[in-house]
């Protein structure tokens, strides 16, 4: 094995991955890759049954979203159908110093943050465009140029070693998250560089799932993305996607590392975009119902309530519990997407310079008249 | 104090005060460190200030930029040096994209205090990409603000101003001004704000109208103009985005004639900008159209032929010659 492969996985693409609940629901005690790294979870019953809840809570609200979108309620939509244990398995892996940057779909992530799922819909819907405060969340704003954010990490890593927030178990760390198709972005690799020569605290999150809109890995690499960390003079590990028990283990052990001051770790999530890469995007086009099937077999959902039953740390009640839950938040959403306001026209001008400009004031200022003087007309 | 020091010198000073005034500002570029950068205006810092607070990067301009946009938004105030203008293209999309956007994208709620340090224009004797003049690329993009400094004394109080300003500036300096002397005192709080174009020689008969390396060109050929008997008023811009063409229109209102002169082609560029709202605030005081002196709208040609591409004493006073002859 090369450094970072991992030994299991009867479903496991060439290297492995850590894996640490199969499909079927079986649990792995332990997993120790070819680093010599050993990988396991210590959760309680509650933590477990949390986990599903979360899982099941941002599949409905992603599935509220898209309903939202057939409806002409929003413009786009990025589903993130599919990845739910990439997601919540990192996410909640972050401790609550821990700064996260997002590509467009990390809505499972922004709700492990316990952020109001509501927060991105502004910029789906198109009353603006995402706008929140990245350091009052920790969860910086929606990067849509695909690879962007991962640079923006890398500074913001380096400035926690400025401040000297790294080097004890209290420490801070990052995570930047990004995709398969990201990897070929010039920005993504420079991130890798600037990354191992400045020993960042962080921790790069890749969910693979294995398109980059039609285009398959295949176009993206030559070798398993993990491996690609080697190069960069880190460690790169691969994990089952569809696991969150790996997901959270790999991911909290890489960013205690960093926080640690042990610098950053490439993670590689083996997952599948079960949906389009967008509302706008049509996957028939590009690949066939037999390998979409072959995943639904992995979901990461099921896997989880197979391993709650067989444990009976979940029954029937439960399970329609935690549906009921996720039902009401979708509607409550629902209901407040579809009551955001339009902005006014005029706010465009709103939030250009911190310091403003007498140039644009002037801009406002004319179209503010102009907008005006169709008042009592019927244009 | 006053001293008689070079641009270049300015701006290291200029620098020197801005690390000393505040610890959050740190320096970034390739080769700004030991070296003190290709130019040397960078010259001493890493010395005195140490290697995280002017850093030495990667050889990569998205990086740069990139990476100083996770500075900022952890609170640091990055100057980047992005090496030669021609260079900056690798880093323009996280300009664009990024820098100028990640204010308006989250209302209000992320600053990104950045300056970006550009030489910029030709005249040196350069190869490719080392010459180039690409501020209306920058001054295009709303939500950059974009200056360049002609003389000592702007560039030391400039370069002070763009960093503790929370907007996110492209600051050219005119390199081959990098050497002139002029006097500045290095105590003083600025004279000017920032974004504010200034009268650099009060004249009657027409408005020349330069920024950056092009305000020495301007106020040569007013000299010589001036010994013709012709009395050229010279406006430096100083703020390329926003412009401030208030003193602009208050002296073409005067002179009735108006010549723009940039080194960057003229298609498209700050000249074509700067006719136009001519036009629209002066036109009933204009005796002749705004013209412009500028680079041609070809590709920064070679260096023995440059002196001809660039806009020069003669072509400026051309200009007016044909302003006067319209």
């Amino acid at each position: 094995m090369a450094n970072g492969d991992s030994p299991v996985g009867a479903d496991a693409p060439a290297g492995g991955f850590v894996q640490l609940l199969t499909p079927d629901g079986e649990r792995i005690d332990s997993v120790t890759t070819a680093d010599g790294i050993t990988y396991s979870v210590d959760f309680t019953d509650d933590e477990y049954r949390e986990l599903y809840k979360d899982l099941v809570t941002v599949r409905r609200l992603d599935a509220e979203a898209t309903a939202l979108q057939r409806q002409g309620e929003l413009g786009i939509w990025a589903s993130l159908l599919g990845q739910e244990a990439a997601q919540v398995g990192s996410g909640r892996a972050l401790r609550p110093q821990d700064m996260a940057f997002p590509t467009y779909r990390e809505h499972g992530v922004l709700y492990t943050r316990g952020i109001d799922p509501i927060m991105p819909f502004g910029l789906f819907r198109g009353v603006d465009q995402g706008g929140w405060d990245a350091n009052k969340y920790k969860f910086n704003g929606y990067t849509i140029v695909i690879g962007s954010q991962t640079l923006h990490a890398t500074g913001y890593a380096m400035g926690v070693t400025m401040d000297g927030k790294t080097g004890s178990p209290d420490g801070e760390a990052v995570i930047a998250y990004f995709g398969d198709g990201a990897t070929s972005q010039g920005e993504v690799n420079e991130a890798f560089v600037w990354a191992g020569v400045f020993h960042a605290p962080m921790v790069f999150f890749c969910q693979n799932n294995q398109y980059a809109i039609s285009e398959p890995l295949e176009r993206q690499t030559r070798i398993p993305l993990y491996r690609r960390a080697a190069g960069f003079g880190f460690p790169g590990v691969r994990i089952d996607g569809n696991d969150v028990l790996a997901t959270f283990a790999v991911t909290r052990a890489a960013l205690d590392q960093a926080r640690n001051g042990q610098g950053p770790t490439l993670i590689e999530a083996y997952t599948y975009r079960m949906g389009a890469h967008t509302s706008s995007d049509d996957p028939t086009r590009y690949r066939i119902a037999s390998e979409v099937e072959s995943w639904k077999a992995k979901d990461p959902i099921s896997r989880l309530k197979a391993f709650l039953s067989k444990q009976q740390l979940g029954d029937d009640t439960f399970f329609g519990e935690v549906d009921e839950s996720a039902r009401k938040l979708a509607l409550d959403l629902r209901e407040r997407v579809l009551a955001m306001p339009d902005p006014q026209p005029v706010t465009m001008f709103d939030h250009v310079y911190p310091n403003g400009s007498p140039e644009l004031d002037a801009q406002r200022a004319q179209f503010a008249a102009y907008e005006a003087s169709f008042e009592g007309s019927n244009h | 104090m006053s001293e008689t020091i070079t641009l270049g010198k300015a701006l290291n000073h200029g620098l020197r005060r801005a690390l000393e005034n505040d610890p959050k500002v740190v320096i970034m570029g390739e080769d700004v460190g030991k070296l003190g950068g290709v130019f040397r205006i960078t010259d001493g810092l890493q010395k005195d200030f140490g290697d995280d607070r002017v850093i030495d990067t990667p050889l990569a301009e998205a990086g740069i930029i990139g990476t100083a946009v996770g500075l900022a938004i952890r609170g640091y105030r990055p100057v980047c040096e992005i090496q030669f203008d021609g260079f900056v293209f690798p880093a323009y999309n996280q300009i664009v994209a990024q820098v100028a956007k990640m204010y308006y994208r989250s209302r209000g709620n992320v600053t990104l205090p950045i300056v970006i340090r550009i030489p910029y224009g030709g005249g040196i004797g350069a190869v490719e990409h080392h010459s180039e003049s690409p501020e209306a690329y920058f001054a295009h993009t709303p939500g950059l603000k974009v200056v360049t400094c002609s003389n000592p004394a702007d560039a030391y109080a400039m370069i002070q101003q763009a960093i503790t300003s929370d907007d996110p500036i492209v600051f050219f300096e005119p390199k081959r001004r990098y050497w002139e002397k002029g006097v500045v005192d290095l105590d003083a709080p600025a004279s000017f704000p920032l974004h504010a174009s200034r009268v650099v020689r009060e004249g009657t008969d027409a408005t020349v109208i330069a920024y950056g390396p092009m305000v020495r060109t301007a106020l040569d050929a007013a000299q010589a103009a001036a010994d013709d008997g012709r009395n050229l008023e010279v406006i430096d811009l100083r703020t390329l985005s926003p412009l401030d063409l208030g003193p602009v229109y208050e002296s073409v209102r005067r002179t009735g004639r108006a010549v723009v002169v940039h080194e960057a082609p003229g298609n498209l560029g700050l000249g074509a900008e700067i006719a136009a709202r001519i036009t629209e605030e002066c036109f009933y005081s204009l005796e002749a159209p705004v013209l412009r002196v500028t680079g041609f709208d070809v590709p920064y040609p070679a260096a023995r032929v440059e002196e001809e591409y660039l806009p020069d004493l003669d072509r400026v006073l051309d200009a007016v010659d044909r302003s006067f002859g319209w």
